[in-house]
This record gives C-alpha cells, structure tokens and sequence, in this order.
C-alpha cells in the first residue's frame, strides 16, 4: 500500500484525461444536439460504432465472466478460482458500459425500460434486452460476495453463496441465449449483408467465438493485472487456458470454413475489394495465425507467448463484430460509414472509464481471492 | 397461408405452440391479408410529374419544396378537390426518401419510379421491433406508434427495401418516419393522398387481389410493354405495394435478390427454440455440476478415510 495522498500524473493518466475530456464534449454535444450532430449515422447506415464496438464487442469481450464461471462452478475446476473474480468483474463492468452505451445510441434514452412492459418476443432485440438486463443482474449478485466481505457483511453473504449454484447456472445460459442472439440480430438481413459474413449459422459462430474470445480475454487480463499490479502470472493455469483456445478456435475454423465452402462464399476472393481485404484480415488476425502458433509449446507455455497470441485472437474477434455489422452492410447500403471523432471519444471514454473502474475495484475491494481471508478448498 | 406452410419447417412441438400463441396477432393477419388494401405502381404510366410527392406531404404536414424560389406554407386543410388541384400545381420530382419526404419520385434513366414504404405482408420492422412500435393492420397498412418507440433503428437496419427514415437532428424525440398508406385516411373511408392526385393512374388503390389480378390483365394484355413479372406479389412473402415495370426491377433500385420467404421466419426460427433451449440446458448445467460435486465429495470422504487410518 503505497500510493500517494495526490495520484502523480503518469502518461497513461494523461491520455486518460484526454479521451475523458474529449468524450464529455461528445456527451454534452449529444445530448444537447442530437444523434444528427454527434455521430456520421444516416439513414442509409443507421447503426455505427456504438452497436458495431461498444455494443458487439463489448458483450463479446465480457465473456470471460461466464466461461470461467462455468469453469470453476460446474466443472469444478478448482484451481482457476484465483481468476474468477477479476473475470466476474470484468463482465460486470463491460456489461454495465454496454448499457451506458446503448443511452447514448437509443434515440431516446429515457425509455430504454419499454421492453420490460412493452413486448414483441419475435424480436431477437427484444430477446437481447431481457438476456442482458437479467445477466447484469446475475453478474452484480455473482460480485456481492467481494462487497459484502470488503464490508463484513456476514449475512447477506451467507445468503448470496446459498444461491450460487443457481446463480451460475443462470448466467451461462443467459450468456449462451445472448451471445448467439447478437448474432441472430443479422439473420434478418439476407440480401444485405456480404455473403462473406451473413450464414445461418451467425448465432452459433457468435457464441463461439465469444467462448474464445472470453478465454482470451481472461489470459488478457491475468497478464495486464499481473504486471500492473506485481502479481506472480499463474503460468500453469494459463497454459491450460491456451490449449482450451485451441480446441475453441479449432472448432471455430472448422465450421466457419466448412460453412463458407458450403455457401460458395469463397468465390468471392477473387474480387478485390475492401470487403475482401478485411475478411482475409479478420481470419488470419483471429484465426490462421494464432491458431497454429497455440499448438507450438514454448509460445504457449511463455505468459508472454500466450499474451500475445491472445492479443490476436481479440483483434480477429472485433474484426469480426466490426465487418458483420458495419462492413459487410456498406455495399449493399451503397454508403460509406466513418465514425465522427465525437463517436471515437465517447467509445474510447467508455472504454477509459472501463480500466479506471477495474484499477479502483482491484485497489480497493478484495478481488483477487488469494488475498481474501478464507481460502477454497 | 403463407405463415402456416413456413412454420411447417420446424417440428411440431410445445415450445411452437406457445411463441405461436403470443404471436397470433400476426397470423390473424395473415387470414385477412387476401382482403386487405393495396397500391399498384405502373412505372410505365408514371410521367414524372411529383403531384404524389406533393400530396404526401400536405397530408403528412411536412414542409414543401421551393417552388419559383419560394418556400410554399403548407395548407393544413384541403378537401380532397382542392388537394388535387393544390398537389397537380406543386408537383415535386425528385429527391430522396427522408425524415421529410416519405414518398419520391426518382428518375432511373428514362423511367420515373415511386420509392414509400412497401407495407410488407408479413413485414420485418414489425418483427424486429423489440417494443412492438410498428404494427401490420388488417386493413393493409404497416403503422408505427412513436409512444412506444425508443429509438434502436432495428427496423431501419432490417428493413430489405431501406425505407423506414429517422428524425436524425431532434434531440429528445426523434421519430421513425416512413409513408402510412394515408392510414388515417383510410380510416375516414378515403383514399392515400398519393393515388388520389395522380394525374394518369401510374398509382392506383384497392384490394390486394384485385390489383393482382388487374397486374396480370395489363401484362397479358400488353406484353411487349412489360418484364412478365409483379414486383411485390411474392418478395419477402408478398407486399401491400405492387409495381408494374419495362425494364428489370433491378434497374428501378427495387432489389432483385430479397428471399421469396417473409424475413421475419428468418429469426424465427432460431428464436422458437428457446423455450426447448431453457430448460435442457438447465438440466445439462445442473447434471454437470452433481456429478463433479459428487467427484468432489467423494474424494474429499477418501481422504478423510485415509487420515483415520
């Protein structure tokens, strides 16, 4: 514990009083302004970078929350319970930004509570706005634990460890429903979007995909709280996490290639075109590089190795989130879509505000379990 | 008919039964469909004059274009005589579909082609919207309740002929805009402003099927004049708008390449197997974890055992 009365300004805090500042211009500017002023949407291209991003990726790099839930509850694997709670935490603040996000996308923010009294179950956005409200509430009661003990409070953690079991099981498959319906969200839209990206089997890919990415994330995170933070790298469970990426992506690239094949997508590469060039990059960024160097032992076994290949594995995946709902529907739209800074700064805000919420949490809450008073098992 | 042959797709079940319940509204609507009203376009009469475009915004109260460098008031009241005369004199060619002009006419080379809104039979905005702010009515026209609407823009992402606009520069409550088939009007036994003012009939008002079988008559009876096909009789389902043409619909920006099946079946299918989803996977969840629990006890009593000795 030695950190000082006035926080020194190191360049990481520069920049992040930059982006903060740039972003709360953008706020003011869109609430006082509108969508119309704030952001390069129109009505050819409706949806932009606050779905795309904040939105798409945003929901998909929470997904280390559930898989590990998953991991340590049901499988009982034990030995990852020193990383389920940066992981929990993680989703829980990914998804509250999500929501944060999507105020400012909604046209009016304000109602953004119609779809609980206000039904359409043949809406799959109807379907994400409930997975959603439900998996943060599951994500905040799968976090009290560490509020209740930084607190003493005796009872209320009593009560919250009876149920979950429960609890867990809740949000793998609210996550599992979601996750796939983000992609669902597409399947409306078959003579839109590219054939390199619309298949029936969006759902499926959107859910695995976040699967992999989850395990990414969580190596991600190890890696950048360990250094941040002078924590040991648990090096062992993290090369089991690597091989885990393996056998998730591997499964990813066989039925993505199997479906591309299928479909007759593949014709497609012979145009040149911008659709071409980042369908090649997401794959080989998300898939043919990182895929082959997970079987190489010393890249997986090195905490700097696996960073890296998971460092890959995240670019591909929001690639993909990126291509699937901005990309892949601008030639048909006959419209190009670049974001206005505004819309950058109150993504990068977001995204500021994310770390400095993970930093103070981890400073001042027991999130890292080992420092917690009573140990598993 | 068309809903029941799709969800024949998927087997017989509880889970079908049930979504199918809570989404009877839409099929009802599919066995009124056969009665309900419509508009047939035939491109080849249109001459391009805007009287349409004119009228629809007098009825929708939107602002008028400049006309001889002046911008026009708009009159609030018309009757439908001094409408026609008032629309015929106001004529507005051109433009693009937008917050403030929910039907155009464009100029696709040598041919003049009304874009509004198709009024799908089984429409996707209506699918899409998770708060249920757009509806199909019986009487054919595809309506939208701002009340309820809280801005997602799913409908205008999913809509396969890009026609619901937004209200991108209101602040506190922007609406979608899109053509209402003059609901309200109907609902005062008139017809849309649109087909009311056309000078030469390019757009005409009735039932479905009659303008169907009026489509057939004109390209039978003409057919050198016309591509042997009904544009809005079978896409997506089937639409409220029909469009006759010389030319390849595709060169009249009507896309070619939309699925022949309503879209909303599309989600549907996926979204109808939750109910099966729920409950297996609870029990696959909760079986893992007994057994891996049980593992644990066991081992845990093993080793008890092992320190007694």
């Amino acid at each position: 514990m030695t950190w000082n009365k006035l926080p020194k300004l190191t360049f990481w805090r520069a920049v992040l009083i930059v982006i903060l500042a740039a972003g709360f211009y953008s706020t003011v500017l869109r609430f006082v302004k509108g969508l119309g002023a704030a952001t390069a949407l129109t009505d050819r291209f409706p949806w932009g970078l606050w779905i795309g991003f904040d939105v798409l990726c945003g929901v998909g790099l929470a997904a280390g929350g559930f898989t590990l839930a998953a991991i340590v509850y049901v499988f009982h694997l034990e030995r990852f319970r020193p990383i389920l709670r940066p992981s929990i935490l993680t989703a829980f603040l990914g998804y509250a930004l999500v929501a944060v996000a999507l105020l400012y996308d909604l046209g009016r923010p304000y109602r953004i509570w119609h779809p609980l009294v206000m039904w359409n179950p043949r809406s799959v956005m109807f379907e994400v706005a409930w997975c959603v409200m439900l998996y943060l509430t599951v994500l905040a009661l799968e976090f009290s634990p560490v509020v209740f003990e930084r607190f003493r409070l005796e009872r209320p953690l009593r009560i919250i460890k009876m149920f979950t079991i429960p609890l867990v099981i809740a949000g793998v498959l609210l996550s599992t429903l979601h996750q796939s319906s983000l992609g669902s969200l597409f399947l409306i839209v078959p003579s839109k979007l590219h054939p390199y990206w619309y298949s029936p089997l969006l759902p499926v890919f959107f859910f695995i995909s976040a699967v992999g990415v989850g395990i990414a994330m969580v190596v991600f995170e190890s890696h950048l709280s360990a250094r941040a933070f002078g924590r040991e790298i648990e090096v062992p469970l993290l090369e089991v996490l690597g091989r885990a990426m393996a056998v998730v992506l591997g499964i990813y690239g066989l039925l993505r290639f199997q479906d591309l094949w299928s479909r007759g997508a593949l014709t497609y590469l012979r145009e040149p075109s911008t659709e071409t060039v980042l369908f090649c990059l997401e794959i080989a960024l998300g898939l043919l590089i990182p895929l082959p160097l997970l079987f190489v032992r010393r890249l997986r076994e090195g905490p700097d190795g696996l960073f890296a290949i998971s460092v890959l594995v995240i670019s591909g995946f929001l690639l993909n989130r990126l291509n699937v709902s901005i990309t892949g529907l601008e030639y048909s739209a006959h419209a190009h879509y670049f974001p206005k800074w505004t819309e950058v700064a109150v993504t990068l805000s977001i995204v500021g505000v994310g770390f400095l919420l993970f930093a103070l949490a981890i400073r001042y809450l027991g999130v890292f379990e080992s420092e917690a008073p009573q140990p598993a098992s | 008919m068309l809903k029941f042959s799709a969800f024949r797709v998927l087997p017989e079940g509880v889970a079908e039964n049930f979504i199918r319940d809570i989404v009877s509204s839409a099929s009802a609507i599919g066995d009124a469909q056969s009665m309900s009203k419509a508009i047939l376009v035939d491109t080849t009469k249109c001459i391009g004059c805007g009287a349409c475009v004119a009228a629809c915004k007098v009825v929708n109260g939107l602002p008028l274009g400049t006309v001889d460098g002046q911008k026009d008031p708009v009159p609030t009241t018309l009757s439908d005589n001094d409408l026609v005369t008032f629309a015929q004199s106001h004529g507005e060619p051109g433009g693009v579909l937008s917050a403030e002009a929910l039907n155009v006419v464009e100029t696709r080379g040598a041919v003049f082609v009304r874009r509004f809104c198709m009024h799908c039979l089984d429409p996707t905005c209506v699918s899409v919207c998770p708060v249920g702010a757009l509806r199909k009515t019986a009487a054919g026209p595809v309506i939208y309740d701002a009340d309820k609407c809280m801005g997602c823009r799913y409908c205008m992402m999913a809509c396969p002929f890009g026609v619901p606009r937004y209200e991108w520069h209101v602040v506190l409550t922007p609406k979608i805009r899109k053509c209402t088939m003059c609901a309200p009007r109907q609902a005062k036994g008139l017809q849309p402003a649109c087909t009311t003012v056309c000078p030469v009939q390019a757009g005409i008002f009735g039932e479905r099927e009659e303008l169907l079988a009026e489509a057939e008559s004109r390209l039978k009876q003409n057919p050198a004049s016309y591509a042997q096909h009904i544009y809005g009789k079978e896409e997506v389902g089937g639409t409220s708008v029909l469009y006759l043409s010389a030319v390849p619909f595709e060169q009249l920006g009507l896309p070619a390449n939309v699925p022949h099946d309503p879209l909303p079946m599309y989600t549907y299918r996926v979204l109808s197997e939750i109910p099966r989803l729920v409950p297996l996977g609870s029990v696959l969840l909760g079986g893992i974890w007994w057994i891996t629990n049980r593992r644990k006890e066991v081992r845990e009593a093993e080793r008890e055992a092992g320190k007694g000795k």
